[in-house]
């Protein structure tokens, strides 16, 4: 990658240091996320993934520099970090529970809106918003509240809800967990067919539903990179098989 | 829930949505749909019936004077119901900018009650008959109009800022505004001489150049105070259906969700909190030529929890539950003191406590809860008692 698109249209993450009171749960992580890629974010419990989305989303402080479209991510307020482009999830589901689908959407759709429209109703549906519908398969549920949608369903309202945002970088924090086999599969289906030049990075657990749909794979131990690549090469990783000692062949077997 | 099978398979086929039949749906609304809209306008239609003709007609013009005092009360509680239902802000003092308004419409009545160039009486009575430079715009009609609507919005931008800025809610935001009113009752108390202290200020005989002892000028103070409730409904009425309507519960229901898409929450509960304040403002404007008088006890922390009482009473985050709660509590309150009257107070505090363990969606959660019981979901009002902790919990939960 040329130097004059560095911290353009990708993510650059130089250095980035989460310290609380002493402990670092993320040491100076250096990782770039590129475009049109599922990015899978790996490793074992206090890895600093979370915590990691959590500094780039505005939710921690953090030192060190996260450039994206020219700014510096760590020094922006979280509502403005998402204006940006960069939309997330949480691990657990958070959709507004009291309000339809469509208004859920709606209000993820309103980043893009001038403040003064909000004094009028809705007229029709967004365009956005409709395609968002029928792109997470939740049309027919359109005018139910959100609180009665099944996990998964709630799951994709949020992917929905970024996709709306037209977030250009997505995390998806354990978006899959808790998912039956058939929704996993969907999901991973979704996530394709919505990367286009986006980056989407997917915190997970899961090493069948990794190996099935990552482009790339960056693994995390005690707050550090310990390696990146493809699939096929982080499984041939001694380091990672180290930490994964066990771990993966377990989950393996269960996944 | 109920979810049919059908739905649900519908919702699972990614790739292969029912398009024409879902697109049909969203076009066309339903009679249902309709009414849902449009429902709550008949609804303000009956009251505006019921306050601006059969009251007018019916009543005596004690009774009527009484019911114009309640729905000053009403416009305060109008906007309680707008910061506490929908925004989530338990705002306990309102009494603040209830009286701002009312003080400044009383202000303007003593001078008009001086006559031109003249001092009002009490500062020569507790004062030594200079006033201060500051009452001297009061004077004005058009400025004292423009200061009701001014003066609180300014305040409790200025407040609000500060407070909601730094993500102080829940019980925090409670306490801190009811300490507010603490304050504003002690500083009117403590400034006898520019403020009345103690006795407020009363002892009118004009507003705006009428007669407050003409029978037509009572009534027409009346329909004033009722006007601006149904014209306040229906601004209301706006808002709720608005997008920032739905922002404003979305916000209420998950601030830091809201965070993450791309909002600034403070802003959004902001202007709930400048709306109901000015609203309580003009609420303490029309209150003061009807009642004949303004004093701290009219403003205090009390007053403020009173105010609340009615709210809760009548459904915090319905359209028209506010509305019906005021008035319910301010009648209770004349009828029952005037049968016993040094327990009103318990009253109150027993009223507040049923409403809360039993009700706590107010008298307004009745109806729809009798009429659509398999799709309640669908209503709005905040599924707990109440969220004074709720909020707290949640955002720790997710920090």
């Amino acid at each position: 990658m040329s130097s004059s698109l560095m911290g353009q249209d990708c993510l650059e993450i130089r250095n980035l240091t989460v310290d609380f009171d002493g402990f670092k749960a993320v040491n100076g992580v250096d990782l770039t996320l590129e475009r049109g890629r599922l990015h899978f974010l790996i490793g074992p419990n206090g890895a600093g993934k979370t915590t990691l989305v959590d500094a780039l989303t505005g939710l921690v402080r953090s030192s060190g520099e996260a450039l994206f479209r020219d700014r510096n991510l760590l020094t922006m307020k979280s509502h403005m970090i998402v204006r940006l482009g960069i939309g997330r999830t949480f691990q657990t589901a958070s959709v507004f529970e009291q309000l339809s689908v469509l208004q859920n959407l709606d209000i993820a759709a309103g980043v893009h809106r001038k403040a003064s429209g909000l004094i009028f109703a809705r007229r029709k549906v967004p365009e956005r918003v409709e395609q968002a519908l029928d792109t997470i398969g939740l049309a027919a549920l359109a005018h139910r509240p959100a609180g009665i949608l099944a996990h998964g369903q709630k799951q994709w309202l949020e992917v929905g809800m970024l996709l709306v945002q037209d977030a250009k970088v997505m995390f998806l924090d354990e978006t899959v967990a808790g998912m039956s086999a058939g929704e996993r599969e969907e999901t991973g289906e979704l996530l394709r067919r919505i990367v286009g030049d986006r980056t989407i990075v997917v915190i997970e657990h899961d090493m069948q539903f990794m190996r099935r749909h990552a482009d790339f794979v960056t693994v995390m131990h005690s707050g550090t990179v310990l390696a990146e690549g493809t699939v096929a090469e982080i499984q041939a990783d001694q380091n990672v098989q180290e930490v994964y000692l066990g771990t993966v062949t377990e989950v393996a077997a269960h996944g | 829930m109920t979810v049919t099978d059908a739905e649900l398979s519908d919702a699972t086929d990614i790739g292969q949505p029912a398009r024409a039949l879902t697109a049909a749906r969203r076009t066309t609304m339903s009679p249902a749909k309709l009414l849902k809209t449009y429902g709550p306008l008949i609804a303000i239609s009956v009251v505006a019936y019921v306050l601006l003709v059969w009251a007018p007609g019916s009543l005596s013009a004690f009774r009527l004077g009484n019911l114009g005092k309640y729905c000053a009360l009403a416009l305060a509680a109008m906007g309680i119901g707008l910061a506490w239902g929908r925004g989530g802000m338990l705002v306990m003092g309102q009494g603040v900018f209830f009286g701002l308004g009312g003080y400044v419409m009383a202000m303007h009545m003593k001078l008009e009650a001086a006559g031109p160039g003249k001092v009002p009486d009490f500062m020569t009575l507790y004062g030594d008959g200079t006033m201060p430079a500051w009452w001297e715009p009061f004077r004005s009609g058009p400025f004292t109009v423009f200061a009701i609507l001014a003066v609180p919005a300014v305040v409790s931008f200025i407040l609000g800022y500060a407070i909601l800025k730094r993500r102080v809610k829940g019980a925090y935001l409670a306490i801190l505004t009811q300490a507010l009113a603490v304050a504003f009752a002690t500083l009117l108390i403590a400034t006898i001489k520019q403020t009345g202290g103690f006795n407020g200020l009363n002892t009118f005989r004009t507003v705006f150049g009428h007669n407050l002892y003409n029978p037509t000028v009572k009534k027409n103070l009346y329909l004033v105070a009722a006007g601006l409730v149904i014209f306040f409904l229906v601004i209301l009425w706006q808002l709720y259906r608005s997008r920032y309507g739905e922002l404003l519960i979305a916000t209420r229901d998950a601030e830091e969700r809201i965070r993450f898409l791309g909002y600034d929450p403070a802003n959004i509960k902001l202007v709930a909190f400048v709306v109901a304040a000015i609203m309580a403002s003009v609420g303490g404007a029309v209150f003061v030529p009807i009642a004949g008088i303004i004093s701290p006890t009219n403003v205090d922390a009390a007053a403020s929890i009173l105010l609340i009482a009615g709210v809760a009473l009548g459904g915090r985050a319905s359209l028209l539950g506010p509305v019906i709660g005021a008035i319910a509590v301010g009648y209770g309150r004349s009828a029952l003191s005037e049968k016993f009257p040094t327990q009103w107070t318990y009253f109150q505090g027993a009223l507040f406590i049923v409403v809360v363990l039993l009700l706590p969606g107010g008298v307004a959660s009745v109806w729809p809860k009798l009429t659509s019981l398999p799709s309640r979901f669908k209503s709005v009002e905040p599924s707990t008692a109440p969220r004074v902790d709720l909020d707290h919990a949640k955002s720790e939960a997710l920090a």
